[in-house]
């Protein structure tokens, strides 16, 4: 395998895979943290080294809604944003996922007001978990480039919109080591986009009002294709496999099997908990971590064979005001029949840092039996 | 009524054949339908940009609407500057 490796932030690797994919049309709007990926890409727009019709929208409901009209058109669609861009686009988020349109955006996830907060945590791409877009979640730069050449591939073959995320600043503006692939490979792995109904081919009505005798129909359909959606990012990866070396899971099992006190936790935090589990490993601890990638659609029975008859602790970058934490509420509706020892986490609320001392006491507790009902948090002043 | 499709039998996303609009009549519920008194008529054109259902149109030199889409609304014969336009009972 011919290695080309290049130091890029997340933003960059975001953006370096877009370049490569070669959308037809990108409607964008910059927000910090993600801007330097609609920046990036302008700049490969203006030197010519892609062919896309880059759209300078005047807002994010803006963006999306031309994404929608752009890829209803049949053009290959991508487009990026953060925290209130991702909320401004709420409205035209479902019409996406409804109308099956297989737009690819990258959420770099950052805090949502108020108060205002520039830095990272989950509660923007958090609270669109429910609107039918499927959502991947990336812990370094190459995770990044990889999911989301992975993404649009998925998005085409389901007929779905995809998110990929990273974290805002840890992940979007820190320089790692990242492997590219060659051009021409990805181009032949996303291949030509061709879809059968477009309205430039007028074979369709995009968006036509639906009444009581077939909208349940409709919604049916869509809770099944991203269903599918599941399988399909499995083969979707297994074929990416062939061309970087990696593995496209639901989840990432680090020193998971024989360990008996498993933290859960998504996106850049997997890092921290990964370098401490060496740590504690060297002094004897059964320590490990799964980190999901696939949120949505959320692999239930995967996770569920993989926790079984482990103590549980799972670490929220979001919270879900008035109910469990997200993927807490995920995770314990996985295990609901098994009766798992498992306890909730919140951390890492506008940017706060998580330490390896803060895992490191997470893991303890695990150790000690300490479980409640209540969250507990991380790195919270009393 | 014909039988309704199951979600397995149908296109995706609610999509509908193009020009719908040709096939389904949609002024069949009107209560009231407009006639022009064709000697008043200045043909200003007002009713037809006026219209919502954009079914106003000149058919032999006469301001015409095309009643398996007209709705009824009467707008055209509000905004008609010479009141040519009366409502009558469509049916
Ligand atoms: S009544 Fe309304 S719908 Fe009918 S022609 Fe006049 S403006 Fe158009
Ligand atoms: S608005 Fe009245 S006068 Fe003008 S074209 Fe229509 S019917 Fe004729």
């Amino acid at each position: 395998m011919n290695k080309n490796k290049i130091a890029l932030t997340g933003a960059q690797a975001a953006a370096e895979a877009m370049r490569q994919i070669n959308p037809d049309v990108v409607p964008a709007y910059p927000i910090t943290p993600q801007t330097q990926i609609v920046e990036s890409f302008a700049h490969f727009v203006a030197d010519g080294k892609v062919e896309t019709e880059m759209i300078r929208v005047e807002s994010e409901h803006s963006a999306m809604s031309a994404a929608v009209g752009a890829s209803a058109a049949g053009a290959r669609v991508m487009t990026a944003s953060s925290s209130q861009g991702i909320l401004l686009m709420l409205e035209i988020l479902p019409i996406a996922s409804g109308l099956r349109l297989p737009i690819v955006m990258n959420v770099v996830n950052r805090a949502i007001s108020a108060p205002i907060n520039i830095h990272c945590d989950h509660s923007d791409s958090m609270a669109c978990r429910d609107l039918g877009w499927v959502q991947i979640y990336s812990e370094d730069n190459q995770e990044v480039y990889d999911n989301t050449i992975l993404a649009q591939k998925l998005a085409e073959k389901t007929e779905l919109p995809v998110m990929v995320m990273q974290d805002g600043f840890i992940t979007s503006h820190c320089v790692e080591e990242v492997e590219i692939l060659d051009d021409e490979k990805v181009k032949r792995f996303v291949g030509e986009y061709n879809p059968e109904t477009s309205l430039l081919k007028n074979n369709a009505t995009f968006g036509a009002l639906q009444l009581p005798d077939y909208n349940f129909e409709t919604k049916k359909q869509q809770s099944d294709a991203i269903e599918r959606a599941k399988i399909e990012f499995l083969k979707t990866g297994k074929e990416l496999s062939k061309l970087t070396g990696r593995e496209y899971n639901y989840f990432e099992s680090y020193k998971l099997k024989d360990a008996n006190y498993v933290v859960v936790s998504m996106n850049s935090s997997a890092g921290t908990v990964k370098s401490l589990i060496d740590k504690l490993r060297k002094k004897g601890k059964k320590v490990g971590l799964l980190k999901p990638v696939l949120f949505r659609p959320f692999p239930y029975s995967e996770i569920k064979a993989a926790l079984k008859g482990k103590k549980i602790a799972v670490l929220d970058r979001s919270e879900s005001f008035g109910a469990n934490p997200p993927l807490f509420a995920e995770i314990k509706n996985s295990l609901f029949d098994i009766n798992a020892k498992i306890q909730s986490y919140v951390y890492g609320i506008g940017g706060r840092e998580l330490l390896e001392k803060d895992i490191e006491n997470v893991f303890e507790n695990l150790m000690k039996n300490k479980f409640e009902e209540k969250t507990r948090y991380v790195g919270l002043r009393e | 009524m014909s039988r309704l499709k199951g979600w397995k039998e149908m296109r995706k996303a609610g999509l509908v054949e193009p020009a719908s609009s040709l096939a389904v009549k949609t002024g069949d519920w009107k209560v009231f339908k407009p006639v022009v008194d064709h000697k008043k008529c200045i043909k200003c054109f007002r009713c037809v940009v006026f219209c919502p259902d954009l079914c106003i149109e000149m058919k032999n030199e006469k301001i015409t609407s095309n009643l398996d889409y007209c709705k009824g609304c009467a707008l055209c014969a509000k905004v008609c500057p010479v009141k040519c336009i009366k409502m009558e009972k469509a049916r």
